[in-house]
């Protein structure tokens, strides 16, 4: 099974035999990855069908609102903590970002860049919401309720004194070099603090 | 399917956390599946507070279908193709082990001579039971209700003794409105004249005060929707109202059926026990206070199901003791499933529950 180019570059960074928290794990395709080079890995997904599909393969996913459940996890309790295109979605993306660095060592974030020329362009040229491949989903039933650029985000970090390890961009499934917040659809950072 | 039925005299007195300890103890259980040489493939299925040992092999009273049929069995959910099944009835019961209609030393039943138990007393005897099968660590613990209870229960007291911990439609404690439906239960049993201060065994034992507190009790294992779906104000074989106080209404005569039933299979005495051990039941008030500390370096992995229908142990309870796993670091699966059943959903028909169970237990 191919991974999403996001969940691959994490995939490959994430350490065998690692403890890994995925939050917004989805139908689980990262954590089997990851459970296959040995990593001690748990998920939290709101959808029940999604747990419902983690669990019968054998994954410790527990139901939940990542908004919410992530104060119940201790400090430090994870090697890398994972929030994969799920930031935009967060009630807030600065306070999870904190959670994030308190649960794991490392974080790893990724997230559709709403900076992408196509974006732009469709709100400049349209001047309509922009629904493209990266942002599927018309404004009014999105989940995507903070939209973020790759330059706003490392603007978060530095303000959360985040550092950034390693960053990757993509366009569709292929990488992304320069002028990142043009070009990229989807940026993955490394971080910790 | 093939069950194998056995009764084990435990050789030591077992110690209650009521203190002292209750002697000659007998628990009464049913096997399924064949024991691996290594004895690495049992599961302990827990039962509910009216539940027994037959999982999956008729009831010796009423003939009926085991009450996990559809989930116990050869190629089923909890195969007894690869795992060997045992189901023990709880001490306090009345369908083989020790319970207050159980002869005490002196030749007359116990009745109400009967120490109160506590849930982890029930577990107490199961340990005693998976000891003497030379059974050292589960493949897994499995229970529902009051079973969720003991399984809990053994994690927390017992951690080594099994892998896998499942947990469905339960709760770590018991609420004040647990508490209080149980002691409307109570009290129509203690109510009836024939319950004599528990003393009844070989005469006519209180059915009238039983059937009640079954009543009463179905009531809170069934969803308002499903009661609707199931009877609405449909009225029972009649065409208007009798004013009178008949089972006029269809879920008068279900109840009135329920209840009844119920005396036939049950003992009054181990209805108050179990419900008491129920009501007792808190798993951090055992642990100091603090629910993650019971299961503090616990290597089982948990999966908890609620219902969403459930609103004797709704979702929130099993959501409780998923935040203290979580915070003492468990593996931890939880699902919340749709089901319109009420709390008895985890007895019936829900396939989801079948994918979790099968997957959880790999």
């Amino acid at each position: 099974m191919s991974l999403r180019p996001d969940l691959a570059v994490i995939a490959r960074q994430i350490v065998p035999d690692s403890r890994v928290l995925d939050i917004g794990c989805g139908d689980g395709a990262l954590m089997l990855a990851l459970r296959d080079s040995g990593c001690d890995v748990r998920g939290i997904e709101i959808d029940p069908e999604s747990v419902e599909r983690c669990v019968s393969q054998g994954l410790s996913v527990v139901q939940g609102d990542a908004d919410r459940d992530l104060a119940d996890y201790p400090d430090k309790g994870f090697d890398y903590a994972v929030l994969s295109q799920t930031l935009q979605t967060a009630a807030r993306p600065d306070r999870m970002l904190d959670e994030l660095l308190r649960v794991g060592t490392r974080a790893f974030v990724s997230f559709p860049n709403f900076a992408h020329w196509r974006t732009r362009a469709a709100l400049l040229l349209q001047g309509r919401m922009p629904v493209t491949r990266s942002i599927p989903v018309s404004w009014y039933e999105t989940q995507n309720i903070h939209h973020v650029t790759v330059k706003d985000f490392r603007e978060l970090a530095r303000e959360k004194g985040a550092r950034i390890e390693r960053e990757w961009f993509f366009a569709g499934d292929r990488p992304v070099a320069g002028a990142a917040n043009w070009r990229a659809e989807f940026a993955v950072f490394e971080l910790s603090r | 399917m093939n069950a194998h039925s056995q009764t084990l005299a435990l050789t030591a007195p077992l110690p209650l956390d009521g203190g002292g300890e209750l002697a000659r103890v007998e628990v009464a259980y049913e096997t399924y599946g064949a024991l691996k040489a290594d004895r690495s493939n049992a599961i302990l299925l827990c039962h509910a507070l009216t539940g027994d040992q037959y999982v999956a092999s008729p009831h010796p009273i009423t003939g009926k279908p085991g009450w996990w049929e559809r989930m116990v069995g050869p190629g089923k959910p909890i195969d007894t193709d690869r795992f060997h099944v045992i189901c023990a009835n709880v001490i306090g019961s009345c369908m083989g082990s020790t319970g207050p209609a159980s002869e005490a030393p002196d030749g007359r039943p116990h009745a109400m001579r009967f120490p109160v138990i506590t849930i982890r007393d029930m577990v107490r005897a199961h340990v005693g039971l998976l000891d003497a099968l030379g059974i050292e660590r589960l493949h897994a613990v499995v229970g529902g209700s009051m079973g969720g209870m003991q399984a809990l229960s053994l994690a927390a007291n017992w951690p080594e003794r099994a892998e896998r911990v499942l947990v469905i439609a339960s709760t770590s404690r018991h609420s004040a409105q647990n508490i209080a439906f149980h002691e409307l239960g109570r009290q129509a049993i203690m109510a009836d004249p024939r319950w004599n201060g528990g003393d009844y065994y070989g005469g006519e034992a209180p059915d009238n005060g039983l059937a009640v507190a079954r009543m009463a009790a179905h009531i809170t294992y069934l969803s308002e929707e499903a009661l609707t779906e199931k009877f609405g104000r449909n009225l029972q074989d009649r065409d208007a109202k009798t004013f009178g106080f008949d089972a006029d209404f269809q879920v008068e005569s279900y109840l009135r059926y329920q209840g009844s039933g119920f005396t036939r299979r049950f003992d009054a005495n181990s209805y108050l026990y179990i419900t008491r051990a129920m009501d007792y039941f808190d798993l951090a008030e055992e642990h100091g206070g603090r629910l993650a500390d019971a299961f503090t370096g616990t290597q089982a992995r948990f999966c908890l199901v609620s219902f969403d229908s459930d609103w004797l142990y709704p979702t929130s309870e099993s959501r409780h003791v998923v935040h203290a796993l979580n915070a003492a670091g468990a593996a931890v699966s939880f699902v919340e499933l749709s089901a319109p059943h009420g709390h008895d959903s985890f007895l019936l028909d829900v396939p989801a529950l079948d994918r979790v169970i099968g997957g959880f237990l790999g």
